[in-house]
């Protein structure tokens, strides 16, 4: 086992890991935040996204040691201070951007990640990123709609 | 996934130490090699990190060629290859965001699948593959699926692309791994045209000479119209048969001539 520490939402995290833990593992199970989803575990659906310094991976396919250091946000980060929904989580509330929820974590994380490059896409550029995220509820409608209408309330 | 350990060397020099070991493997963005791992379809015992270092990262033009070190993400390429725009076009194209933020360059040339992008292109454009031990041209790398001239533990530091004066790729995308179908890489060079294709052939990535020859005469759709791709040979299975696949080959070759010309 060997010792690895990060920043997880702001906040330094340390734990023991294998060579083989995955960062989605140390997530869920060593620091608790099971907000991340592992969905197939082969890098396919995207409900296990975060962001990694920056930008968006999928974190069952990253191991934990890679992540050794770096700046990584999660869907509880995406929460306002207060614990309050924030922009793009209330958006997806607001215009029933899910269901079950399942895929909803990943969605926002990629959501997030385009509209930091994209601050008005369109409908086709949206459907286009979200390719590496499956939802299997939705017909993926009203998550364009989420994410458009988060985009507007961004640029204010 | 067996458990194996995981190095993070600081420089090339040092990965290559590293990589000494019976049984340890370079492990870039890690977007092939980690899911075939938790399948237990590969188990090193040592895992030696490349993403992120420094000397493997950047994308440079110079005297009409394009190179682009190893462990450059695809991303980066799909941003800064704007020296040679079918390059950053597909680079742009593979996998999903996400997957590009971490895959890179030299871990797609490393392991060549048969329906990678990246093969095509490097082919094509007749590109060099530079490695920690010597220069490999395109012509001479790829030896097959999942084979090439890489010896054990050597690591590709860059690959350096010749600019085309037109180029284009055209992907017909199998829809839930977003690999390559069939893929078909068009570079017209003063010197004649060369026509890759991936994602068809069951030894991997190899030049459509035929195309080659017509298109170097007339750069036009036109001249491969009427040209048939042997299926002899293509990929067959639930996505489709050999002779849909070679059928795919002239009709992504038109394609990418009409983008391109």
């Amino acid at each position: 086992m060997t010792s690895v520490t990060m920043t997880v939402n702001g906040k330094k995290m340390s734990g023991e890991v294998e060579g083989r833990t995955l960062l989605v593992q140390f997530l869920r199970e060593a620091q608790g935040l099971t907000g991340t989803h592992v969905g197939c575990d082969t890098s396919q659906c995207g409900a296990c996204v975060v962001h990694v310094d920056g930008v968006a991976v999928k974190s069952c396919t990253m191991l934990a040691q890679e992540a050794a250091g770096a700046e990584v946000t999660t869907i509880e980060g995406m929460a306002n201070p207060d614990g309050s929904l924030g922009v793009i989580q209330q958006a997806f509330q607001d215009h029933h951007g899910l269901q079950c929820g399942f895929c909803t974590p990943g969605m926002v994380m990629s959501a997030a990640d385009l509209l930091k490059t994209n601050a008005d896409p369109s409908e086709t550029e949206i459907r286009e990123y979200l390719e590496g995220n499956i939802c299997r509820c939705t017909g993926y409608h009203n998550i364009v709609k989420s994410i458009q209408a988060a985009a507007a309330t961004l640029r204010g | 996934m067996y458990d194996f350990e995981f190095v993070k060397p600081a420089s090339v020099a040092d990965a290559l130490a590293a990589l000494s070991d019976e049984d340890a493997k370079p492990l870039s963005g890690g977007q092939t090699l980690l899911p075939t791992m938790k399948q237990r379809l590969a188990m090193p015992t040592k895992l030696v990190s490349l993403a992120g270092m420094a000397e493997l990262i950047g994308v440079s033009a110079e005297g009409g060629v394009l190179t682009v070190k190893g462990a450059t993400p695809h991303a980066k390429v799909a941003a800064e290859a704007t020296a040679y725009p079918a390059l950053a076009a597909l680079a742009s194209h593979i996998g999903d965001p996400a997957v590009r933020n971490r895959g890179t360059i030299g871990g797609s040339l490393a392991n060549n699948d048969p329906s990678a992008c990246y093969p095509a292109a490097a082919l094509a454009s007749g590109a060099t593959i530079v490695t920690t031990a010597r220069e490999i041209p395109a012509d001479e790398y790829f030896q097959g699926m999942f084979t090439t001239a890489l010896e054990e533990h050597e690591i590709i530091t860059a690959v350096k692309f010749p600019i085309p004066e037109a180029a284009n790729y055209q992907k017909f995308v199998q829809p839930a791994s977003r690999f390559a179908l069939v893929g078909v890489f068009v570079a017209k060079f003063a010197t004649g045209v060369r026509v890759a294709v991936t994602g068809a052939s069951e030894e991997g990535v190899f030049r459509w000479t035929e195309a080659e020859e017509a298109l170097s005469s007339s750069f036009t759709p036109d001249a491969v119209a009427s040209l048939k791709a042997p299926a002899e040979g293509m990929i067959g299975d639930i996505h489709g048969t050999p002779e849909y696949r070679a059928h795919l080959i002239g009709v992504m070759t038109k394609r990418a001539v009409a983008a391109a010309a």
